[in-house]
């Protein structure tokens, strides 16, 4: 078994970056079966992430003689709630009064707490049992401690609402007066630990507004990575090559040097391919505030080498991946016999469309920033950073300093969607204080910086050819999908999708046809290409939802009852039967496939949409179902569309299965800003490039959905799960399905079928 | 020296007359509550109030605002309206990342000002200018009719 086979089945994002180099130019595809590990136990779950799952209620926990619970949270917070969900969950266990429960963000430090990378929808997924043993076995401290200031045996005694009660004798403790006692104590074994019923739970699986920073957010009193503020610190900006891989060639830096408040200006290099986390070079203004910097930026007079990307250009390249769509190329799977069957399939009797979906920007409303100083030969990094142990390696290795020299501070982050799990931008801000002697430096990228300079979503064209029977249904189902790779940012010139790229809705598609094939063409990568929220589960499930209600209405057939026969009857699918081997880094055998359950979700959103029901003129239902993050969800979106061909979207209908729902509010917070973000996507989301430049620079030309253009109202709908079941994954899957809901809808309100996103002018009516 | 009064002080500001409010406040003053989100007034996270009215404090440079009353978001509260909204926003879970709530809050707090009862397309257009990228627009629309007694 050589080591990249075991890349392949990594859950961790960075546990494959570490080999990437090794990854170029293996086959990234097998057989059905080819793709899982041979050697070995296989690990799966937050037990596969590098830094694995802690559970030490000593590393997470502490109580004060005053009574105040102190918990750890190692998962960054963007928005999903997590600094109130994880902590919340070993509070339940412990039986503390939330109230009386500080959150404390931990430093990057993964040897102490476990992965921290928050990605991939599974902080939750992979910490909840976890943090429920971290708060069980404290509990268990707790009430030995009493039991033994009272000299009675400790199953006589139980600790909730922040104390812990002998009720033969009538005797309470408060925590605080129990803490010293029980911090002297030796963690109880494993086997001691026994976790609470269902009925005993006061916060977990409860719908509550208890957001531990909702009071700071409302006052203002909040510290993002934007807001940090040192003694004698300094502001950067910094002007980078236009083109991926383009390098400075000169710069006059006489009039920016004028600019008030302007200090020093730094030239940085860039580096060589691939991009890693590192900095893209450039020409740095360090000032006495930001805007000093911003106007010193303006001042400078820049030539640049575009180098090899110079000419990447969007249009041109649409047509090298529909030309690459256009030919046989090799397959990721192969079931049965695909090729044959379309081409003995008479021409009425097939069907094709090839689909479109441009590059996007995460445009997380807090740009990228961080703030690093540099002293004694250590350095302390402020950041907004999804991946604190990669930041932390990261600019220990820029600086040349020692991993243990450095200490990374997470803030919250103004939003995340990935972009901030690529903390180039916090090396760039050390490299910035390093040439500062030092001194602290907050860096600071503005609007065009982070449009013209994120690691972005793919782009792709994504080819769907079927044969037909009699009734419509597929005898065969070819799907090219053509894709730059994320790899590419970690492997230069890797030029095929990943099976993690390819596991998600590609790959694994599974519908009941006899014949499947999956082929991925070769293409290259012009920049830096990223995950984003739900990845590559974007543009596929977009095409195969599409294309599904396109063939329901080819076969004349109710789009609901065609995708429920499509998906064929409740079964349990082991993804390894799908020819995917890595599903979501997951255990096939604790996370099948569960037709069941999608088809369920289907059953759920049409239902409380009231699918089938007679609608106005210009108004139309759309359905699209998806399996992403180890969750099922299905969308039923309404559009109506006005004379002018505008889009208005009276209501939609999410139905989501991801197991245990261990703080509602924020599953359906997660829903909503999902259903938001693919809306988005689908209606504007658009970042193209001219002679290697992107050509959008602010919201004015990458537009973002607005309030005026929002739902009018997003229906929830969660299907109940009990603490026994496996975890799904909450922040991503919901996005998939809004994009082909919302082009099935207008589809069905006007029958302009959209295959090409954005929709943006595609329905305006001139005139 | 330009003279700026924020929430109800006085500061006397050594910079440029054209520095933006914006940077004024969250690098010289230290009121990083007030975010930046695009420097162009197009994302709304910036806003302020000038006399009452909701401005983006990216482009409006200090001349600007010399002389007239400045409220930002850790002062909104002392106001019934912007207190009310404060506690619409916690009832109704609105933030997730939470950093556009603040020109959020200041937006919704100068429409209320200015229109007591809004109706849903005054509260769509009012809100229209400050982007949420975690998309909660939902649930604000909801606190801020909560916030004004004309929820149903």
């Amino acid at each position: 078994m050589n080591a990249p086979d075991k890349l392949i089945v990594s859950a961790s994002r960075r546990n494959w970056l570490k080999a990437a180099g090794a990854l170029a130019g293996f086959s990234l595809i097998a057989g059905p079966s080819g793709l899982v590990m041979a050697a070995d136990a296989v690990k799966y779950g937050g037990e596969n992430m590098a830094g694995g799952v802690v559970d030490d209620a000593l590393v997470f926990l502490s109580i004060g003689a005053d009574g105040v619970v102190t918990i750890m949270v190692h998962r960054s917070e963007m928005g999903q709630g997590i600094r109130t969900s994880l902590p919340m969950v070993a509070a339940d266990e412990l039986g503390a009064d939330w109230a009386q429960v500080k959150v404390q963000q931990a430093p990057a430090d993964e040897a102490r707490y476990g992965s921290q990378d928050t990605d991939g929808s599974r902080s939750m997924r992979h910490s909840f049992r976890a943090m429920r043993h971290v708060g069980a076995t404290a509990r268990l401290m707790l009430e030995t401690a009493a039991a033994a200031r009272w000299s009675v045996p400790v199953t006589e005694v139980k600790a909730a609402d922040h104390k812990v009660v002998h009720a033969a004798s009538g005797r309470t403790l408060g925590f605080g007066e129990l803490a010293g006692a029980a911090a002297k104590l030796p963690v109880p074994p494993r086997a001691s630990i026994s976790l609470k019923r269902a009925e005993e739970l006061r916060y977990i699986a409860q719908d509550n507004k208890r957001g531990i920073d909702l009071h700071d957010i409302v006052t203002g009193n909040t510290h993002f990575g934007i807001d940090t503020r040192l003694e004698g610190m300094s502001y950067a900006v910094i002007a980078r090559p236009p083109v991926f891989g383009g390098k400075l060639k000169s710069v006059d830096k006489t009039a920016a040097l004028k600019v008030p408040g302007v200090l020093r200006i730094v030239e940085l290099a860039g580096s060589p391919p691939p991009a890693m986390f590192n900095p893209l070079g450039g020409v740095a203004v360090i000032a006495s505030n930001t805007w000093a910097a911003i106007k010193g930026r303006e001042a400078l007079v820049l030539e640049w080498e575009d180098g090899a990307n110079g000419a990447y250009d969007s249009k041109a390249f649409r047509a090298t991946l529909e030309a690459a769509v256009r030919q046989p190329a090799k397959p990721a799977r192969d079931q049965g016999k695909t090729v044959e069957t379309l081409a003995a399939a008479p021409a009425k009797r097939k069907l094709s469309a090839e689909y479109y979906l441009p590059h996007l920007a995460h445009a997380t409303m807090e740009p990228p920033a961080a703030t690093v100083r540099v002293a004694n030969g250590k350095a302390e990094v402020w950041a907004c950073v999804q991946a604190p142990q990669a930041t932390r390696s990261n600019v220990a290795k820029a600086l040349g300093l020692a991993f243990e020299d450095v200490t990374v501070h997470v803030t919250l982050l103004g939003g995340g969607f990935g972009r901030k799990s690529k903390p180039d931008f916090a090396v760039e801000a050390a490299l910035l204080s390093k040439a500062m002697d030092g001194k602290p430096v907050k860096l600071t990228w503005t609007r065009d910086d982070d449009l013209q300079h994120d690691y972005l979503h793919t782009v792709s064209v994504e080819r769907l050819e079927a044969s037909l029977d009699a009734k419509g249904m597929p005898t065969a189902w070819l799907h090219r999908t053509a894709a730059p790779t994320i790899t590419s940012t970690f492997a230069a010139g890797a030029n095929r999708q990943a099976p993690f790229e390819l596991g998600m809705s590609a790959i694994n598609v599974p519908f009941a046809i006899p014949n499947v094939r999956v082929e991925v063409p070769e293409v290259p990568a012009h920049t830096r290409i990223g995950w984003f929220r739900s990845v590559s589960n974007i543009p596929h499930a977009f095409a195969i939802q599409s294309f599904a209600a396109e063939l329901a209405h080819a076969a004349k057939k109710d789009h609901r009852d065609y995708l429920l026969e499509l998906l064929g009857p409740a079964r349990k699918i082991d993804p390894k039967e799908l020819s995917d081997g890595w599903n979501y880094g997951e255990d096939p055998a604790k996370y099948p496939v569960d037709i069941g359950r999608m088809r369920h979700v289907i059953e759920l959103a049409t239902a409380k949409a009231g699918w089938g029901r007679k609608l106005p003129k210009g108004r139309g239902l759309g359905l699209a179902v998806s399996y992403s993050f180890v969750t099922y969800v299905a969308a039923v979106i309404e559009v109506e569309i006005n004379a002018a061909g505008e889009v208005l979207i009276p209501r939609v209908d999410i139905a989501m299965d991801c197991g245990p729902q261990i703080n509602p509010d924020r599953v359906r917070s997660q829903i909503e800003g999902a259903c938001i973000m693919g809306i988005s996507l689908a209606m504007s989301g658009e970042i193209s490039f001219k002679n290697g430049r992107v050509e959008q620079s602010n919201f004015h030309d990458y537009a973002v959905l607005r309030a005026a253009d929002a739902p009018r109202v997003i229906h929830t709908h969660l299907v109940p799960g009990t603490l026994d079941m496996e975890l799904g994954g909450v922040g991503e899957p919901a996005t998939p399905p809004i994009a082909p809901a919302l082009c099935n809808a207008i589809f069905a309100a006007t029958g302009k079928r959209i295959r090409a996103l954005p929709v943006g002018m595609q329905l305006a009516k001139k005139g | 020296m330009t003279t700026l009064t924020i929430n109800g002080k006085r500061h006397d500001i050594a910079l440029p007359e054209d520095t933006p409010l914006l940077w004024t406040l969250r690098d010289e003053l230290g009121m990083t509550g007030t975010k930046f989100g695009c420097g162009m007034a197009l994302c709304g996270a910036c806003t302020v109030h000038l006399d009452g009215e909701a401005i983006r404090s990216c482009v409006t440079p200090i001349s600007a605002a010399a002389g007239k009353n400045i409220t930002t978001i850790e002062a909104v509260g002392e106001d019934k309206v912007g207190l009310a909204l404060q506690q619409a926003w916690q009832d109704h879970g609105v933030p997730q990342c939470g950093y556009c709530q603040a020109g959020q809050i200041m937006s919704a707090t100068a429409l209320l000002h200015k229109t007591p009862k809004p109706s849903d397309q005054q509260i769509r257009e009012a809100m229209s200018g400050n982007i949420c990228r975690c998309g909660t627009y939902t649930r604000i629309h909801a606190a801020i009719k909560q916030a004004a007694g004309v929820s149903k």
